[in-house]
């Protein structure tokens, strides 16, 4: 194993991490066979998820089968596809034909996709090792990991710690080394969010960006699929390879996918960075409050020019967010009714009786919650005052973006108003969790695309995450802005 | 207050689920704050604002062609059917439709 291509994992543990640049040098140079890294990361997994959970499922045949199909290119000297042997984990809400999707609930606890997500199938295609599956909030609803129906994931970088959620699995097993990298989804902030917390970057593509065919719906106009990896180029490569246009997704887009790694390698002198006031108000910690303004002085050092914009709707994001997201969950949500998948109530005499009971024995106590709230506000007599009212607020949330986005090319801003927050500390307060939404939930609304990256950690040595948030299809942007301040904070 | 026990129970029975009092009382008072907190968005005058029902403009979306109308297999029948709790042949088997 070449030393080129491995980072020295800091407070993970592990010894190594593997890049995808490394996989590639180490399988073209046969220092390494793709069979034999799939083994060391299901051994580093046998050791270490006990202890952190993440996750749910392990996918060995089809991991192994897939290895030595890239083994046979490498032994014929053929050209590896972009993510050959690169050791993938899937979040628990995305279709993977013949590996167990439970969604992080009891009510698909045995269900077994009979297909693919479209995301899933472009990784194998590229030449990836699917793992297994990641642990997360049941349905993606959460920003702790806390409710899985298969116990809380722990945070590798602190024990005591949460993950983040929804993706919490996703974003613990590429901090852990657990795999080089993951993909999780987004419905109000459940990949950066994640990100930020375990202290490794990741990305929210634009809304249409990345098909959501095979991805298990929370809020079907929320929804996105985008990867985690332990650095910004690597997810950058993993963006590239699911992104695209895809016929089984009517909202996935035709817009062209650039070349992001040529693009990552520009410089960012002369790009414009607004900084919204609206991000760094009360309630945020001063620990990540000096790493981002630290952060912040990185693009002045840089040549860029630093634009202070109002964005001033921001504090109606979080309201807006919970009644259209729950809203699309209690439709979506509705499928889970004990007659097309698994887990039907026994006891059930009549049909109305099946769903019901199908659904209480099957659903947790946050899903319950966000369904009987998203029933509330479409219930007749409230949909004006509630739905419609945040279909309104939304569009005034997105035009503020679009307006921003006229005199700047990237906004910069924490992910999250504080660090990974201990286990059990906002359980028993809902509202008080989704407040921790605030600074990711707005680009949710507005559709546009995001990356955090890691920007150091706060005295008590948790993970700050810097977030980088860019106009629709502006990627390539996201991701420049983020390696830079990568590359400075790695220095 | 925002929501009654009446509300909550008439929104279980639209969303079929089953309550237990514990559970609707939690939940009446968590929903309750949570409405609460969601009032703000009535310091915003939107009366003139188009609401957002879709997330990509006409520009940024997906070409809105529609594909051709033609049959692609899907193959999977089988596979989805055996996922049921009960299947029979080609259906989904479910208890008598019969009201309370």
């Amino acid at each position: 194993m070449g030393a080129k291509g491995r980072l020295e994992a800091g407070a993970t543990g592990m010894t190594t991490h593997w890049t995808i640049d490394g996989v590639r040098e180490g399988l073209a140079a046969k220092k390494v066979s793709a069979r034999e890294l799939a083994g060391e990361f299901y051994a580093r997994i046998a050791a270490r998820n006990g202890e952190l959970n993440a996750y749910l499922a392990l996918s060995q045949e089809r991991a192994y089968a897939q290895a030595g199909r890239v083994d046979a290119l490498v032994a014929a000297g053929k050209p590896l596809p972009a993510l050959a042997g690169v050791p993938i984990a899937i979040k628990d809400v995305i279709s993977t034909r013949g590996i167990r999707t439970t969604c992080g609930s009891k009510i698909l606890e045995n269900y077994v996709p009979p297909y693919d997500a479209t995301a899933v199938e472009r990784l194998e295609a590229a030449g990836a090792v699917i793992l297994g599956k990641t642990n997360c909030d049941e349905f993606a609803m959460g920003s702790s990991n806390e409710n899985s129906a298969y116990g809380p994931v722990k945070n590798p970088v602190a024990l005591d710690c949460v993950p983040g959620g929804s993706s919490g699995g996703s974003a613990a097993v590429v901090a852990a080394g657990l795999a080089v990298a993951s993909l999780g989804t987004d419905t109000g902030g459940s990949i950066r969010q994640p990100g930020a917390f375990c202290g490794v970057p990741a990305m929210m593509g634009s809304y249409g960006r990345v098909s959501r065919y095979g991805l298990i719906a929370f809020a079907s106009s929320l929804d996105r699929i985008g990867p985690f990896a332990t650095n910004v180029r690597d997810i950058a490569t993993v963006l590239q390879v699911i992104a695209g246009r895809d016929a089984n997704d009517a909202t996935s887009t035709t817009a062209p996918v650039p070349d992001y790694r040529a693009e990552i390698a520009k410089p960012v002198k002369g790009l414009r960075i607004g900084i919204p006031k609206e991000y760094f108000g009360a309630g945020m910690d001063e620990g990540v409050r000096q790493k981002i303004e630290a952060g912040i002085e990185i693009y002045k050092k840089l040549g860029c020019t630093l634009m202070d914009i109002r964005m001033p709707h921001t504090d109606y994001a979080i309201a807006t967010y919970y009644i259209l997201a729950t809203a699309e969950a209690s439709s979506n949500l509705a499928r889970f009714d004990g007659v097309r998948y698994t887990a039907r109530a026994a006891s059930a005499a009549t049909l109305a009786d099946m769903y019901r009971v199908t659904r209480n024995e099957g659903f947790g106590d946050e899903c319950k919650r966000r369904i009987m709230l998203g029933t509330y506000v479409l219930s007749a007599g409230y949909y004006d005052a509630y739905y419609k009212k945040a279909q309104q607020v939304r569009r005034i949330l997105t035009e503020e973006f679009l307006t921003a986005f006229g005199e700047v090319d990237a906004i910069v801003a924490p992910t999250a108003p504080t660090a990974a927050f201990k286990l059990g500390e906002k359980t028993n307060d809902p509202l008080a969790m989704y407040l921790a939404d605030i600074y990711t939930v707005t680009a949710s609304l507005a559709g546009i695309c995001g990356v955090t990256v890691p920007c150091g950690a706060t005295s008590a040595g948790l993970p700050v995450g810097m977030q980088v948030l860019a106009g629709h299809f502006r990627e390539a942007t996201a991701f420049r802005v983020a390696r830079a301040v990568e590359a400075a904070v790695l220095r | 207050m925002k929501i009654s026990r009446e509300d909550v129970v008439r929104v279980a029975e639209l969303a079929y689920l089953e309550l237990s009092e514990a559970e609707l009382e939690n939940y009446r008072k968590q929903i309750d704050e949570i409405l609460e907190y969601m009032g703000k968005l009535d310091e915003l005058d939107t009366a003139s604002v188009e609401p957002m029902a879709q997330v990509l403009t006409e520009d940024q979306a997906a070409d809105a062609t529609l594909r051709e109308d033609v049959e692609v297999p899907c193959g999977l029948g089988a596979e989805i059917l055996r996922q049921s709790p009960d299947p029979e042949g080609s259906y989904f088997r479910v208890p008598k439709v019969i009201e309370r």
